[in-house]
Protein backbone atom coordinates (compact mmCIF):
# COMPACT_ATOMS: atom_id res chain seq x y z
CA UNK A 1 0.00 0.00 0.00
CA UNK A 2 2.76 2.42 0.99
CA UNK A 3 4.61 2.02 -2.30
CA UNK A 4 1.38 2.22 -4.29
CA UNK A 5 0.61 5.50 -2.58
CA UNK A 6 4.09 6.76 -3.35
CA UNK A 7 3.74 5.87 -7.01
CA UNK A 8 0.43 7.75 -7.11
CA UNK A 9 2.20 10.84 -5.80
CA UNK A 10 4.97 10.26 -8.32
CA UNK A 11 2.54 10.02 -11.23
CA UNK A 12 0.76 13.18 -10.11
CA UNK A 13 4.11 14.90 -9.75
CA UNK A 14 5.09 13.89 -13.28
CA UNK A 15 1.77 15.16 -14.63
CA UNK A 16 2.39 18.49 -12.97
CA UNK A 17 5.92 18.52 -14.30
CA UNK A 18 4.66 17.88 -17.82
CA UNK A 19 2.22 20.74 -17.48
CA UNK A 20 5.15 22.98 -16.62
CA UNK A 21 7.02 22.26 -19.87
CA UNK A 22 7.07 25.03 -22.51
CA UNK A 23 7.14 28.76 -21.97
CA UNK A 24 4.60 30.17 -19.55
CA UNK A 25 3.55 33.72 -18.87
CA UNK A 26 1.89 34.89 -15.67
CA UNK A 27 -0.76 37.57 -16.20
CA UNK A 28 -2.46 39.32 -13.30
CA UNK A 29 -5.87 40.47 -14.41
CA UNK A 30 -9.35 41.27 -13.20
CA UNK A 31 -12.23 39.05 -12.22
CA UNK A 32 -14.34 40.56 -15.04
CA UNK A 33 -12.06 39.22 -17.81
CA UNK A 34 -11.70 35.78 -16.18
CA UNK A 35 -15.25 35.18 -14.96
CA UNK A 36 -16.94 36.36 -18.16
CA UNK A 37 -14.98 33.63 -19.98
CA UNK A 38 -12.95 36.06 -22.14
CA UNK A 39 -9.62 34.46 -21.21
CA UNK A 40 -10.99 31.00 -21.89
CA UNK A 41 -11.78 32.29 -25.40
CA UNK A 42 -8.58 34.30 -26.09
CA UNK A 43 -5.78 32.30 -24.49
CA UNK A 44 -6.02 29.10 -26.59
CA UNK A 45 -5.79 31.32 -29.71
CA UNK A 46 -2.77 33.14 -28.30
CA UNK A 47 -1.10 29.86 -27.30
CA UNK A 48 -1.69 28.44 -30.78
CA UNK A 49 -0.16 31.53 -32.42
CA UNK A 50 2.88 31.86 -30.16
CA UNK A 51 3.34 28.61 -28.23
CA UNK A 52 3.22 30.61 -24.99
CA UNK A 53 0.99 29.26 -22.24
CA UNK A 54 -0.66 31.99 -20.18
CA UNK A 55 -1.58 31.55 -16.51
CA UNK A 56 -4.06 34.05 -15.18
CA UNK A 57 -4.40 35.20 -11.59
CA UNK A 58 -7.76 36.97 -11.48
CA UNK A 59 -8.10 39.58 -8.72
CA UNK A 60 -9.30 43.18 -8.40
CA UNK A 61 -7.37 45.81 -10.40
CA UNK A 62 -5.84 47.28 -7.22
CA UNK A 63 -4.47 43.91 -6.17
CA UNK A 64 -3.34 43.09 -9.73
CA UNK A 65 -1.30 46.32 -9.82
CA UNK A 66 0.16 45.38 -6.43
CA UNK A 67 1.14 41.91 -7.71
CA UNK A 68 2.87 43.63 -10.64
CA UNK A 69 4.61 46.09 -8.32
CA UNK A 70 6.06 43.17 -6.31
CA UNK A 71 7.25 41.50 -9.51
CA UNK A 72 5.00 38.46 -9.14
CA UNK A 73 3.45 38.77 -12.63
CA UNK A 74 4.92 39.29 -16.11
CA UNK A 75 2.06 41.34 -17.55
CA UNK A 76 -1.18 42.99 -16.43
CA UNK A 77 -4.56 43.42 -18.12
CA UNK A 78 -6.56 45.77 -15.92
CA UNK A 79 -9.11 48.60 -15.93
CA UNK A 80 -8.21 51.69 -13.94
CA UNK A 81 -6.69 54.15 -16.41
CA UNK A 82 -5.35 56.67 -13.89
CA UNK A 83 -3.76 53.99 -11.68
CA UNK A 84 -2.29 52.25 -14.75
CA UNK A 85 -0.64 55.49 -15.93
CA UNK A 86 0.96 56.03 -12.52
CA UNK A 87 2.08 52.37 -12.43
CA UNK A 88 4.02 52.99 -15.67
CA UNK A 89 5.21 56.45 -14.52
CA UNK A 90 6.65 54.90 -11.33
CA UNK A 91 8.72 52.57 -13.53
CA UNK A 92 6.93 49.31 -12.66
CA UNK A 93 5.50 48.90 -16.16
CA UNK A 94 7.32 49.29 -19.51
CA UNK A 95 4.33 50.92 -21.22
CA UNK A 96 0.53 50.82 -21.33
CA UNK A 97 -1.57 50.09 -24.41
CA UNK A 98 -5.31 50.42 -24.95
CA UNK A 99 -6.85 46.99 -25.59
CA UNK A 100 -10.63 47.20 -25.34
CA UNK A 101 -13.46 48.70 -23.38
CA UNK A 102 -16.78 47.67 -22.00
CA UNK A 103 -19.10 49.64 -19.82
CA UNK A 104 -20.38 49.66 -16.32
CA UNK A 105 -24.05 49.05 -15.77
CA UNK A 106 -26.20 50.20 -12.86
CA UNK A 107 -27.94 47.13 -11.45
CA UNK A 108 -30.94 47.18 -9.16
CA UNK A 109 -34.32 45.61 -8.35
CA UNK A 110 -36.73 45.56 -11.31
CA UNK A 111 -39.27 47.61 -9.35
CA UNK A 112 -36.69 50.48 -9.22
CA UNK A 113 -38.32 52.36 -6.36
CA UNK A 114 -35.50 54.95 -6.41
CA UNK A 115 -36.21 55.92 -10.02
CA UNK A 116 -32.80 55.17 -11.53
CA UNK A 117 -34.26 54.52 -14.99
CA UNK A 118 -35.90 57.94 -15.07
CA UNK A 119 -32.80 59.90 -13.98
CA UNK A 120 -31.09 62.21 -16.48
CA UNK A 121 -27.66 60.54 -16.23
CA UNK A 122 -25.63 58.10 -14.12
CA UNK A 123 -24.63 60.60 -11.43
CA UNK A 124 -28.17 61.90 -10.96
CA UNK A 125 -29.23 58.24 -10.76
CA UNK A 126 -26.88 57.86 -7.76
CA UNK A 127 -28.40 61.01 -6.24
CA UNK A 128 -31.84 59.38 -6.65
CA UNK A 129 -30.63 56.23 -4.83
CA UNK A 130 -29.17 58.41 -2.04
CA UNK A 131 -32.45 60.33 -1.68
CA UNK A 132 -34.52 57.13 -1.58
CA UNK A 133 -32.49 55.66 1.30
CA UNK A 134 -32.55 52.26 -0.45
CA UNK A 135 -29.56 49.91 -0.05
CA UNK A 136 -26.51 50.17 -2.33
CA UNK A 137 -23.70 47.60 -2.14
CA UNK A 138 -20.20 48.66 -3.09
CA UNK A 139 -17.15 46.50 -3.89
CA UNK A 140 -15.03 48.46 -1.41
CA UNK A 141 -11.90 46.59 -2.56
CA UNK A 142 -9.83 49.16 -4.55
CA UNK A 143 -10.79 47.34 -7.77
CA UNK A 144 -11.29 49.11 -11.08
CA UNK A 145 -15.06 48.93 -10.60
CA UNK A 146 -14.78 50.32 -7.07
CA UNK A 147 -12.66 53.30 -8.22
CA UNK A 148 -15.13 53.98 -11.04
CA UNK A 149 -18.01 53.86 -8.56
CA UNK A 150 -16.24 56.32 -6.24
CA UNK A 151 -15.60 58.67 -9.19
CA UNK A 152 -19.31 58.51 -9.99
CA UNK A 153 -20.29 59.32 -6.39
CA UNK A 154 -17.85 62.26 -6.41
CA UNK A 155 -19.46 63.45 -9.63
CA UNK A 156 -22.90 63.23 -8.04
CA UNK A 157 -21.84 65.35 -5.07
CA UNK A 158 -22.98 62.74 -2.54
CA UNK A 159 -20.63 61.27 0.06
CA UNK A 160 -21.71 57.60 0.11
CA UNK A 161 -20.19 57.05 3.56
CA UNK A 162 -22.96 59.24 5.01
CA UNK A 163 -25.71 56.98 3.60
CA UNK A 164 -27.35 54.45 5.91
CA UNK A 165 -28.06 52.05 3.04
CA UNK A 166 -24.45 52.05 1.71
CA UNK A 167 -22.53 48.79 2.41
CA UNK A 168 -19.01 47.84 1.35
CA UNK A 169 -18.61 44.10 0.74
CA UNK A 170 -14.81 44.21 0.44
CA UNK A 171 -14.95 41.41 -2.12
CA UNK A 172 -15.14 40.65 -5.82
CA UNK A 173 -17.88 41.52 -8.30
CA UNK A 174 -19.57 38.10 -8.01
CA UNK A 175 -19.94 38.07 -4.19
CA UNK A 176 -21.13 41.70 -4.38
CA UNK A 177 -23.80 40.77 -6.96
CA UNK A 178 -24.81 37.79 -4.79
CA UNK A 179 -25.31 40.20 -1.89
CA UNK A 180 -27.26 42.68 -4.03
CA UNK A 181 -29.47 39.83 -5.29
CA UNK A 182 -30.15 38.61 -1.77
CA UNK A 183 -30.96 42.04 -0.31
CA UNK A 184 -32.58 43.73 -3.31
CA UNK A 185 -29.87 46.41 -3.38
CA UNK A 186 -28.49 48.64 -6.14
CA UNK A 187 -24.89 48.16 -7.29
CA UNK A 188 -22.45 49.05 -10.05
CA UNK A 189 -21.10 46.16 -12.15
CA UNK A 190 -19.08 45.77 -15.30
CA UNK A 191 -21.19 44.50 -18.17
CA UNK A 192 -19.17 41.31 -18.76
CA UNK A 193 -19.46 39.95 -15.21
CA UNK A 194 -23.17 40.81 -15.12
CA UNK A 195 -23.94 38.88 -18.32
CA UNK A 196 -21.98 35.85 -17.10
CA UNK A 197 -23.63 36.01 -13.66
CA UNK A 198 -26.23 33.31 -12.95
CA UNK A 199 -27.84 34.19 -9.60
CA UNK A 200 -29.71 37.35 -10.71
CA UNK A 201 -33.02 36.82 -8.89
CA UNK A 202 -34.93 40.12 -9.09
CA UNK A 203 -32.02 42.24 -10.37
CA UNK A 204 -31.84 43.84 -13.78
CA UNK A 205 -29.82 46.39 -15.72
CA UNK A 206 -31.39 49.77 -15.00
CA UNK A 207 -28.87 52.02 -16.77
CA UNK A 208 -26.30 51.40 -19.47
CA UNK A 209 -24.54 53.21 -22.29
CA UNK A 210 -23.90 56.41 -20.31
CA UNK A 211 -20.59 58.14 -21.24
CA UNK A 212 -19.87 58.34 -17.49
CA UNK A 213 -19.94 54.52 -17.39
CA UNK A 214 -17.17 53.97 -19.96
CA UNK A 215 -14.70 51.27 -18.80
CA UNK A 216 -11.39 51.00 -20.70
CA UNK A 217 -8.92 48.10 -20.28
CA UNK A 218 -5.16 48.39 -20.80
CA UNK A 219 -2.28 45.91 -21.07
CA UNK A 220 1.05 46.57 -19.33
CA UNK A 221 4.21 44.43 -19.52
CA UNK A 222 5.99 44.56 -16.16
CA UNK A 223 9.30 46.43 -16.45
CA UNK A 224 12.37 44.19 -16.50
CA UNK A 225 14.53 47.11 -15.34
CA UNK A 226 12.64 46.88 -12.03
CA UNK A 227 12.25 43.09 -11.83
CA UNK A 228 15.05 41.27 -13.77
CA UNK A 229 13.34 37.83 -13.74
CA UNK A 230 10.29 39.09 -15.68
CA UNK A 231 9.66 37.29 -19.00
CA UNK A 232 9.99 40.44 -21.08
CA UNK A 233 9.77 38.94 -24.61
CA UNK A 234 6.72 36.78 -23.83
CA UNK A 235 4.99 39.66 -22.03
CA UNK A 236 5.57 42.01 -24.97
CA UNK A 237 4.32 39.41 -27.45
CA UNK A 238 1.18 39.13 -25.34
CA UNK A 239 0.68 42.91 -25.42
CA UNK A 240 1.36 43.02 -29.17
CA UNK A 241 -0.97 40.12 -29.97
CA UNK A 242 -3.84 41.61 -27.97
CA UNK A 243 -3.53 44.96 -29.74
CA UNK A 244 -2.82 43.54 -33.25
CA UNK A 245 -5.69 42.79 -35.71
CA UNK A 246 -5.84 39.05 -34.80
CA UNK A 247 -6.22 39.70 -31.09
CA UNK A 248 -8.62 42.58 -31.64
CA UNK A 249 -10.83 40.41 -33.85
CA UNK A 250 -10.76 37.62 -31.28
CA UNK A 251 -11.96 40.09 -28.62
CA UNK A 252 -14.74 41.38 -30.89
CA UNK A 253 -16.01 37.86 -31.62
CA UNK A 254 -16.30 36.88 -27.93
CA UNK A 255 -19.86 36.45 -26.63
CA UNK A 256 -21.11 36.14 -23.04
CA UNK A 257 -24.72 34.99 -22.79
CA UNK A 258 -25.08 35.72 -26.54
CA UNK A 259 -23.92 39.33 -26.19
CA UNK A 260 -20.78 41.19 -27.20
CA UNK A 261 -19.40 42.54 -23.93
CA UNK A 262 -15.89 43.72 -24.87
CA UNK A 263 -15.15 46.17 -27.70
CA UNK A 264 -11.60 46.33 -29.08
CA UNK A 265 -10.11 49.84 -29.21
CA UNK A 266 -6.34 49.49 -29.70
CA UNK A 267 -4.74 52.42 -31.51
CA UNK A 268 -3.54 51.52 -34.98
CA UNK B 1 -19.04 -13.12 12.62
CA UNK B 2 -19.47 -9.63 13.92
CA UNK B 3 -16.21 -8.69 12.22
CA UNK B 4 -17.33 -10.08 8.90
CA UNK B 5 -20.54 -8.06 9.08
CA UNK B 6 -18.64 -4.93 9.78
CA UNK B 7 -16.31 -5.59 6.89
CA UNK B 8 -19.14 -6.01 4.42
CA UNK B 9 -20.68 -2.79 5.74
CA UNK B 10 -17.46 -1.01 4.90
CA UNK B 11 -17.34 -2.60 1.52
CA UNK B 12 -20.86 -1.39 0.79
CA UNK B 13 -20.05 2.11 2.03
CA UNK B 14 -16.96 2.20 -0.17
CA UNK B 15 -18.87 1.05 -3.22
CA UNK B 16 -21.69 3.52 -2.67
CA UNK B 17 -19.47 6.52 -2.19
CA UNK B 18 -17.03 5.38 -4.84
CA UNK B 19 -19.74 5.10 -7.45
CA UNK B 20 -21.46 8.32 -6.32
CA UNK B 21 -18.15 10.11 -6.70
CA UNK B 22 -17.54 8.45 -10.06
CA UNK B 23 -20.96 9.44 -11.38
CA UNK B 24 -20.51 13.03 -10.29
CA UNK B 25 -17.06 13.16 -11.83
CA UNK B 26 -18.00 11.47 -15.10
CA UNK B 27 -21.01 13.73 -15.49
CA UNK B 28 -18.96 16.90 -15.33
CA UNK B 29 -16.16 18.49 -17.26
CA UNK B 30 -13.05 16.26 -17.60
CA UNK B 31 -11.10 19.22 -16.21
CA UNK B 32 -12.80 18.41 -12.91
CA UNK B 33 -10.66 15.27 -12.64
CA UNK B 34 -7.55 17.40 -12.94
CA UNK B 35 -8.83 19.69 -10.16
CA UNK B 36 -9.62 16.69 -7.93
CA UNK B 37 -6.17 15.23 -8.67
CA UNK B 38 -4.44 18.47 -7.73
CA UNK B 39 -6.50 18.78 -4.54
CA UNK B 40 -5.42 15.28 -3.51
CA UNK B 41 -1.80 15.87 -4.52
CA UNK B 42 -1.48 19.16 -2.61
CA UNK B 43 -3.34 18.09 0.54
CA UNK B 44 -1.81 14.60 0.80
CA UNK B 45 1.71 15.99 0.25
CA UNK B 46 1.09 18.59 2.96
CA UNK B 47 -0.32 15.84 5.18
CA UNK B 48 2.81 13.68 4.71
CA UNK B 49 5.08 16.60 5.62
CA UNK B 50 2.86 17.63 8.53
CA UNK B 51 2.70 14.05 9.87
CA UNK B 52 6.41 13.32 9.49
CA UNK B 53 7.33 16.49 11.38
CA UNK B 54 4.28 16.87 13.60
CA UNK B 55 4.18 13.43 15.25
CA UNK B 56 7.82 13.48 16.48
CA UNK B 57 7.41 17.10 17.55
CA UNK B 58 4.26 16.28 19.52
CA UNK B 59 5.87 13.18 21.06
CA UNK B 60 8.99 15.08 22.04
CA UNK B 61 6.92 17.81 23.66
CA UNK B 62 4.87 15.16 25.51
CA UNK B 63 7.86 13.58 27.27
CA UNK B 64 10.14 16.58 27.81
CA UNK B 65 10.15 18.83 30.83
CA UNK B 66 11.82 22.22 30.55
CA UNK B 67 11.06 25.79 31.67
CA UNK B 68 8.47 27.41 29.42
CA UNK B 69 7.07 24.05 28.28
CA UNK B 70 3.54 24.86 29.44
CA UNK B 71 3.61 28.11 27.49
CA UNK B 72 4.78 26.20 24.42
CA UNK B 73 1.98 23.63 24.80
CA UNK B 74 -0.63 26.40 25.11
CA UNK B 75 0.85 28.20 22.10
CA UNK B 76 0.78 24.98 20.06
CA UNK B 77 -2.85 24.37 21.02
CA UNK B 78 -3.68 27.94 20.02
CA UNK B 79 -2.04 27.36 16.62
CA UNK B 80 -4.74 24.76 15.90
CA UNK B 81 -6.91 27.83 15.34
CA UNK B 82 -4.41 29.47 13.00
CA UNK B 83 -6.51 31.21 10.30
CA UNK B 84 -5.66 29.80 6.89
CA UNK B 85 -5.81 33.25 5.32
CA UNK B 86 -3.08 34.46 7.71
CA UNK B 87 -0.87 31.52 6.70
CA UNK B 88 -1.66 32.41 3.09
CA UNK B 89 -0.53 36.01 3.47
CA UNK B 90 2.65 35.05 5.40
CA UNK B 91 3.65 32.42 2.81
CA UNK B 92 2.75 34.88 0.04
CA UNK B 93 5.04 37.56 1.53
CA UNK B 94 7.86 35.01 1.96
CA UNK B 95 7.61 33.57 -1.57
CA UNK B 96 6.84 36.81 -3.45
CA UNK B 97 9.59 38.03 -5.78
CA UNK B 98 10.05 40.95 -3.39
CA UNK B 99 10.18 38.60 -0.36
CA UNK B 100 13.08 36.69 1.25
CA UNK B 101 12.53 33.48 -0.77
CA UNK B 102 11.52 35.29 -3.98
CA UNK B 103 14.49 34.07 -6.03
CA UNK B 104 13.04 30.53 -6.11
CA UNK B 105 10.04 31.79 -8.08
CA UNK B 106 7.65 29.49 -6.20
CA UNK B 107 4.64 31.80 -5.83
CA UNK B 108 1.52 30.75 -7.78
CA UNK B 109 2.64 27.10 -8.04
CA UNK B 110 1.45 23.81 -6.49
CA UNK B 111 4.68 23.79 -4.43
CA UNK B 112 3.66 27.06 -2.77
CA UNK B 113 0.28 25.49 -1.94
CA UNK B 114 1.95 22.44 -0.36
CA UNK B 115 4.16 24.73 1.76
CA UNK B 116 1.17 26.76 2.97
CA UNK B 117 -0.95 23.71 3.82
CA UNK B 118 1.99 22.02 5.58
CA UNK B 119 2.32 25.08 7.80
CA UNK B 120 -1.40 24.80 8.53
CA UNK B 121 -1.59 21.10 9.42
CA UNK B 122 1.74 20.71 11.24
CA UNK B 123 0.70 22.49 14.47
CA UNK B 124 -2.68 20.73 14.43
CA UNK B 125 -1.11 17.25 14.14
CA UNK B 126 1.59 18.08 16.70
CA UNK B 127 -0.93 19.40 19.23
CA UNK B 128 -3.27 16.40 18.99
CA UNK B 129 -0.31 13.96 19.06
CA UNK B 130 1.13 15.73 22.11
CA UNK B 131 -2.07 15.15 24.09
CA UNK B 132 -2.45 11.49 23.05
CA UNK B 133 1.18 10.64 23.79
CA UNK B 134 1.29 12.56 27.05
CA UNK B 135 -1.67 10.51 28.33
CA UNK B 136 0.12 7.28 27.41
CA UNK B 137 3.40 8.58 28.86
CA UNK B 138 1.82 9.22 32.24
CA UNK B 139 0.62 5.64 32.26
CA UNK B 140 3.98 4.09 31.32
CA UNK B 141 6.46 6.56 32.86
CA UNK B 142 7.07 4.56 36.09
CA UNK B 143 7.76 1.34 34.18
CA UNK B 144 9.99 3.12 31.68
CA UNK B 145 12.10 4.62 34.47
CA UNK B 146 12.19 1.25 36.22
CA UNK B 147 13.77 -0.50 33.24
CA UNK B 148 15.88 2.58 32.51
CA UNK B 149 14.50 3.66 29.14
CA UNK B 150 15.71 7.11 28.02
CA UNK B 151 13.52 9.92 26.71
CA UNK B 152 14.49 9.47 23.07
CA UNK B 153 13.83 5.74 23.17
CA UNK B 154 10.53 6.40 24.96
CA UNK B 155 9.42 8.75 22.15
CA UNK B 156 9.87 5.94 19.64
CA UNK B 157 8.11 3.36 21.82
CA UNK B 158 5.17 5.67 22.56
CA UNK B 159 4.73 6.63 18.89
CA UNK B 160 4.63 2.94 17.98
CA UNK B 161 2.31 2.05 20.83
CA UNK B 162 -0.16 4.88 20.15
CA UNK B 163 -0.10 4.45 16.38
CA UNK B 164 -3.81 3.66 16.15
CA UNK B 165 -4.95 6.60 18.28
CA UNK B 166 -2.58 8.85 16.34
CA UNK B 167 -4.53 8.28 13.12
CA UNK B 168 -7.02 10.77 14.59
CA UNK B 169 -4.31 13.46 14.51
CA UNK B 170 -3.57 12.65 10.88
CA UNK B 171 -7.25 12.58 9.90
CA UNK B 172 -7.78 15.96 11.57
CA UNK B 173 -4.88 17.26 9.49
CA UNK B 174 -6.39 15.76 6.35
CA UNK B 175 -9.72 17.45 6.99
CA UNK B 176 -8.06 20.79 7.61
CA UNK B 177 -5.94 20.58 4.46
CA UNK B 178 -8.67 19.38 2.10
CA UNK B 179 -11.22 21.93 3.29
CA UNK B 180 -9.22 25.15 3.57
CA UNK B 181 -9.51 27.79 0.87
CA UNK B 182 -7.88 30.92 2.30
CA UNK B 183 -4.25 29.87 1.97
CA UNK B 184 -4.31 28.08 -1.41
CA UNK B 185 -6.29 30.94 -2.97
CA UNK B 186 -3.61 33.48 -2.03
CA UNK B 187 -0.44 31.50 -2.74
CA UNK B 188 -1.81 29.45 -5.65
CA UNK B 189 -3.81 32.19 -7.37
CA UNK B 190 -6.58 29.79 -8.51
CA UNK B 191 -5.00 29.53 -12.00
CA UNK B 192 -7.09 27.38 -14.32
CA UNK B 193 -5.40 24.09 -15.20
CA UNK B 194 -2.47 24.76 -12.87
CA UNK B 195 -3.32 25.76 -9.30
CA UNK B 196 -7.11 25.43 -9.20
CA UNK B 197 -8.25 22.99 -6.49
CA UNK B 198 -11.69 21.92 -5.29
CA UNK B 199 -12.13 24.65 -2.68
CA UNK B 200 -10.97 27.51 -4.91
CA UNK B 201 -13.16 26.19 -7.74
CA UNK B 202 -16.15 26.24 -5.36
CA UNK B 203 -15.32 29.82 -4.33
CA UNK B 204 -15.05 30.81 -8.01
CA UNK B 205 -18.38 29.25 -9.01
CA UNK B 206 -20.06 30.91 -6.03
CA UNK B 207 -18.76 34.30 -7.14
CA UNK B 208 -20.02 33.59 -10.67
CA UNK B 209 -23.44 33.08 -9.12
CA UNK B 210 -23.58 29.43 -10.20
CA UNK B 211 -24.70 28.18 -6.80
CA UNK B 212 -25.93 24.82 -8.12
CA UNK B 213 -22.49 23.96 -9.50
CA UNK B 214 -20.89 25.12 -6.21
CA UNK B 215 -23.07 22.72 -4.25
CA UNK B 216 -22.32 19.91 -6.70
CA UNK B 217 -18.57 20.50 -6.35
CA UNK B 218 -19.05 20.65 -2.58
CA UNK B 219 -20.71 17.21 -2.70
CA UNK B 220 -17.82 15.81 -4.74
CA UNK B 221 -15.34 17.22 -2.20
CA UNK B 222 -17.29 15.82 0.75
CA UNK B 223 -17.48 12.42 -0.95
CA UNK B 224 -13.70 12.43 -1.44
CA UNK B 225 -13.05 13.39 2.20
CA UNK B 226 -15.52 10.75 3.36
CA UNK B 227 -13.92 8.18 1.05
CA UNK B 228 -10.45 8.94 2.45
CA UNK B 229 -11.79 8.55 5.98
CA UNK B 230 -13.46 5.25 5.10
CA UNK B 231 -10.16 3.98 3.65
CA UNK B 232 -8.27 5.16 6.74
CA UNK B 233 -10.75 3.46 9.04
CA UNK B 234 -10.70 0.22 7.05
CA UNK B 235 -6.89 0.20 7.10
CA UNK B 236 -6.89 0.82 10.81
CA UNK B 237 -9.37 -1.95 11.51
CA UNK B 238 -7.42 -4.35 9.32
CA UNK B 239 -4.06 -3.43 10.88
CA UNK B 240 -5.29 -3.58 14.45
CA UNK B 241 -6.65 -7.08 13.83
CA UNK B 242 -3.47 -8.20 12.20
CA UNK B 243 -0.86 -6.45 14.37
CA UNK B 244 -2.90 -5.08 17.29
Amino acid sequence: MAHRFRSLILVLGLLLGAAQAGETLLVASTTSTEQSGLFGWLLPKFEQATGIKVRVVAVGTGQALDIGRRGDADALLVHDHAAEESFVAEGFGSYRKDVMYNDFVLIGPRSDAAGVRAAANASSALRAIARSGLPFVSRGDRSGTHTAELRLWKDSGVDPKTLAGYKETGSGMGPTLNMAAATGAYTLSDRATWFAFRNRRDLDVLRAGDPLLFNPYGVIPVNRARHPHVKKEAAERFAQWLTAPTGQQAIASFRADGQQVFFPNAKK
Amino acid sequence: MNMRHRNSAWLIALTVFGSAGYLLLADCDPRLLEIVGLSLFVSLSALCIGTLLGLPLGAWLAVSRFPGRTALVVALNALMGLPSVVVGVLVYLALSRSGPLGSFGLLYSPTAMVIAQSALVLPLIAAVARQIIEDAWQEYAPEFSLIGIGRLHAVGLLLADCRFSLTVATLAGLGRAMSEVGAVMIVGGNIEGYTRVMTTAIALETSKGDLALSILLGCVLMTIILGLNVIAHALRTWASRRYG
